[in-house]
């Protein structure tokens, strides 16, 4: 009886230490993502990572972008220390960083080839010469067009071409009977969306967000000028319903044939040469961003998505090991293996753009690479001003003062207020909004 | 004659009620059977007859397993409608039996709590539920969906014990029925159809709470209406993975709400009925 | 003796359930009042200071708060009286004797169940799409151009989405009290000569005051916190044309991580939406009776 009771007694011992070791060792990363493509496959193809680690086991949180980012931004703001490893894009990094919410990744380890990262991503992704985040993939935007379509219309597109061509173009591929539209915009309002696309049309076009004070610049000329070309472009050459388009929309539309050409990020030229989902896959032309006649300024459009680690995250080792494998080139090479070249993570790695096989395998692979190289985020006007940040302004109030001009010109899109009228609620919501923050600061 | 007009009016009324009701649960079918199509089907015009593939369900569930959600729901929507009917069942008896003349100003008091619109409370909540260690756990959040639907829990129960008449707990008294007597043979017979129907909208106004269940969860407390925050608006419009989503989301409350819509139905008046 | 332990034991019934709610809105309450006072941006949070009434002056004098507030009041409205209106009609068409009665009501309850955001999202997608929802397809059949509803028609498409979603709310507390009707009383009426519209406005009407009542106080309260929604279709715009007061407090909130901005906007909806109570109750509370 009492052998029992004393083998029963060391055998419950026994187990306490196996589990206080065991506890000790095993690290449950909480990994907070995006749900696109790119980060579910990575998802899916964890394996390799937890079989080498065997004490590090994963627990993804995915969530829709804006809904992530308010969740994220909370947790990170009250140092609530939820989760290990966060997916956020270029706008965040230089700002979170700038709080100390973020550790610097300066010591990833040796096989890592932090100078294989393609400079203009790496400069946007660091602080004072310090990284602050690893890209998973990155994008700049450019022209896709369709070739037969251009062809068929007798206008050709040149590799690097002026808002004037583009008019041109849009105008002579038009055909609405047979519902192809000269030209598909982002028109869904938000910062990441519409306004995307238009702050890089406006840095084309000479125009700027703030002079030197920090006073929006909704008044200038440059900004008439972008808003009123947008407009015509498309209500003249775009589809209808325009106003609700955003990235999938318009890339639906692509790949069905209904667009003629479609000027967005480099990433969706992988799926409109994608032969399964799109029927236009062996028709697709590529083009750099256009510039106004005159300007030296192709919009500077740069986005990545990129993993980071929060300051308060308990758990800084494993979190490390997990962002330096899945942006490694082994894990480039481990997709490309599993899924083809074509879906490797593209625009961070030098080293992808001078694989022959990624070249083969992706036709627009030269351009994506020129794209990102061309866009200068440190600089992004060809005016003088006080913020970097392509597509977008780098500072804390963008989300907001974006999305609330993004939604104002939405609304001129879909025919509620004239160009005029919204230049100038933009520039009045604008003000308040930055007076209110504080600036200048 | 006049059965043959009865027949016919009864024929006239019945088509009308099924076009109706056909009309308002279209959105749902048409949800139902997109989840059935293929990506391509999804997008390629109207249709209401599918390939019938349940390749979008396994591709949601390779994603995001839906099981664990799944419990999530189940356990905050159960377990917040028990605590909140422990809680109201007491409140709301006192309320209907023994009314003083403050109790109407109350219970328009519990309601108006609802007014508050979340949001402007999240980050108060959030920081509160950080030290307190509540964060992303079931317990937080059943206690907070409890409170959340409290004020409606307890209407529903007084509008309902309301309605049963004084006079016959008198005449049991009368029969020399003890209390215990009284509470176990008497009231509750009577008293648990309104019970069950508050319990069914209870369940039904948990299981689809989507703001402080995405808002305070990460992992192990995150039921569905963050698993459906997960599919919303991906990269390239996946909307028969989508609609299956939606549907797993959805199903189990339902299919309960069939199940059970004579109880929900006998229950959900509010006290409008008088 | 006996009242008086009676009216004891309920006091201690009632306690738990008033302590609570009594917490759950004092301390929500009293951090949003603080915090309505303070410059507080998350985004910025080394920067707390006393704002003074700045939060207030801010949130109302925003070019959206006026279209706000119309919206919020429009929203309400248009949502209450289509689903009381519809509601009637459903109520008094199921009440008919039909063939398949309960798989009707089963199919007309079945909206409720619905999430808001799944909700949304239908609506969203697959009915209401320029390209790809059902209208469009409608409306390609009747060779008629498609309608952006979201771009177009914003606030009435968002009506209609939470219409759906409360319709059979309202139908079947409808339905229970159109059931409680006398029959008598209207074969009387009938056998009097009253015509089918009168014995409607002169019995059923009155008869459903009360239940057209809570339909009316237990909605409004939902109505008024409506965000999901606009969030998942339009995002409150084109412009402000579909943000209500709710959302506006969410965009302060969420998108410009304005703490204090947001409890401001909270304490002011609060005030409004008691205001709003307050009207209910001189106007139809004593229905409630």
């Amino acid at each position: 009886m009492t052998t029992t009771f004393r083998a029963l007694l060391g055998a419950t011992a026994l187990c306490a230490v196996g589990t206080v070791a065991a506890a000790q060792d095993n690290v449950t990363l909480t990994i907070a993502t995006v749900n696109n493509g790119d980060m579910i496959r990575m998802q899916q193809m964890t394996a390799p990572f937890t079989e080498a680690n065997p004490n590090i086991q994963l627990e993804w949180v995915t969530l829709e972008e804006n809904i992530l980012r308010e969740r994220v931004t909370t947790d990170i703001a009250t140092s609530g220390g939820q989760y290990d490893v966060l997916t956020i894009g270029t706008y965040e990094v230089p700002i979170w960083a700038a709080q100390n919410w973020l550790t610097p990744l300066d010591d990833l380890p040796e096989g890592y080839d932090v100078d294989d990262l393609v400079p203009a991503v790496r400069a946007a992704l660091s602080v004072d010469d310090t990284l602050y985040a690893a890209p998973f993939y990155a994008e700049s935007a450019m022209v896709m067009y369709r070739t037969d379509l251009a062809e068929a219309a007798g206008v050709t597109i040149p590799s690097n071409p002026t808002w004037t061509d583009i008019t041109a173009a849009a105008e002579a591929m038009t055909d609405r009977d047979a519902e192809v539209y000269g030209i598909c915009l982002r028109g869904k309002p938000g910062w990441g969306e519409n306004m995307a696309f238009l702050t890089a049309m406006a840095n084309s076009y000479g125009a700027r967000w703030f002079d030197t004070d920090w006073n929006p610049q909704f008044d200038s000329p440059e900004w008439q000028a972008t808003l009123t070309d947008y407009l015509t472009l498309m209500n003249e050459y775009g589809p209808p319903g325009a106003s609700s388009n955003g990235f999938n929309e318009n890339l639906s539309l692509f790949q069905q044939g209904k667009c003629g050409m479609w000027i967005d990020a480099t990433v969706a030229a992988g799926f409109v040469t994608d032969p399964t989902d799109s029927t236009v896959a062996d028709s697709v032309g590529f083009a750099q961003f256009p510039n106004k006649d005159g300007v030296d300024n192709h919009g500077n459009w740069l986005w990545a998505w990129n993993l980071a680690i929060p300051a308060s995250s308990q758990k800084q080792e494993a979190a490390k090991a997990f962002v330096a494998w899945a942006t490694s080139k082994e894990y480039t090479d481990m997709v490309a293996e599993a899924q083809g070249w074509r879906a490797a993570p593209p625009g961070t790695r030098t080293s992808l753009y001078e694989n022959a096989e990624y070249q083969e395998a992706a036709p627009f692979a030269a351009m994506t690479l020129e794209a990102i190289n061309s866009a200068d985020t440190q600089k992004a006007s060809v005016q003088d001003i006080p913020y970097t940040g392509g597509q977008f302004v780098a500072i804390p109030e963008f989300q907001g003062i974006g999305t609330q001009v993004g939604q104002t010109f939405s609304a001129a899109l879909a025919g509620q207020m004239s160009a005029d009228d919204a230049l100038a609620a933009a520039q009045t919501s604008t003000a308040r909004e930055m007076a209110r923050a504080g600036y200048p600061k | 004659m006049a059965r043959a007009s009865s027949r016919r009016s009864r024929i006239g009324y019945t088509i009308a009620a099924w076009v109706v009701a056909l009309t308002l649960f279209f959105p749902i079918l048409y949800t139902i059977i997109t989840s059935l199509k293929t990506e391509q089907e999804a997008i390629s015009g109207f249709s209401l007859i599918p390939s019938f593939t349940l390749s979008s369900f396994e591709a949601v569930q390779t994603q995001n397993n839906y099981w664990r959600p799944f419990t999530n729901s189940v356990i905050l929507a159960v377990g917040s409608t028990i605590l909140a009917l422990i809680v109201a069942i007491p409140a709301a008896w006192a309320m209907a039996f023994s009314p003083t003349k403050h109790t109407k100003n109350i219970l328009m008091w519990m309601l108006s709590t609802k007014m508050m619109p979340a949001v402007a409370v999240l980050v108060p909540i959030y920081l509160i539920f950080l030290r307190t260690g509540l964060m992303d756990t079931r317990i937080g959040l059943t206690v907070m969906l409890m409170l959340i639907n409290l004020p409606i829990v307890v209407w529903m129960l007084y509008t309902y014990f309301r309605e049963i008449p004084g006079e016959i707990l008198e005449a049991a008294r009368m029969d020399g029925a003890s209390l215990k007597d009284e509470i176990l043979y008497v009231l509750t017979p009577m008293a648990i159809p309104g019970i069950a129907s508050t319990m069914l909208l209870n369940v039904i106004l948990a299981w689809n709470e989507a703001f402080w269940t995405i808002q305070l969860t990460t992992t192990n407390a995150a039921p569905l209406s963050a698993f459906i925050a997960s599919f919303s608006s991906p990269q390239g419009l996946f909307w028969a993975k989508l609609s299956a989503a939606s549907v797993m989301a959805i199903a189990p409350i339902l299919i309960m709400g069939w199940f059970s819509q004579k109880q929900l139905v006998r229950g959900l008046t509010f006290g409008a009925v008088k | 003796m006996a009242t008086r332990q009676t009216a004891g034991l309920a006091r201690l019934m009632r306690a738990p359930a008033i302590i609570l709610l009594l917490i759950w809105m004092i301390v929500p309450l009293g951090m949003t009042l603080y915090y309505s006072f303070q410059n507080y941006n998350l985004l910025n949070p080394a920067a707390i200071s006393w704002a003074g009434w700045f939060n207030y002056q801010y949130f109302v004098t925003d070019p959206a708060f006026m279209a706000a507030i119309r919206n919020t009041l429009v929203l309400v409205l248009g949502v209450l009286t289509i689903t009381v209106v519809l509601g009637i009609a459903i109520a008094l068409l199921i009440d008919k004797p039909i063939w398949g009665q309960g798989i009707v009501r089963i199919l007309i309850i079945s909206p409720f169940f619905v999430m808001p955001p799944v909700a949304a999202l239908i609506w969203k997608n697959m009915i209401m799409h320029p390209s790809y929802g059902v209208f469009a397809d409608i409306a390609r059949f009747l060779g008629l151009q498609p309608v952006d509803w979201f771009a177009q028609y914003p606030l009435t498409s968002i009506v209609i989405i939470v219409a759906w979603q409360w319709l059979p709310f309202a139908t079947l507390i409808l339905l229970t009290a159109l059931q409680s009707l006398d029959g008598e009383q209207m074969e009387a009426a009938e056998m009097d000569g009253a015509g089918a519209i009168s014995r409607f406005v002169h019995l059923t009407l009155p008869h459903m005051a009360r239940a057209i009542t809570v339909v009316i106080l237990i909605q409004t309260i939902f109505l008024l916190g409506i965000y999901a929604e606009i969030l998942v279709t339009t995002n409150g715009g084109p412009g402000n044309a579909s943000t209500n007061l709710t959302y506006l407090i969410y965009r302060a909130a969420r998108l410009n991580f304005d703490i204090g901005g947001a409890a401001a906007g909270g304490i002011i909806a609060v005030i409004l939406a008691n205001l709003v109570a307050i009207f209910l109750m001189r106007a139809v509370g004593k229905n409630l009776d």
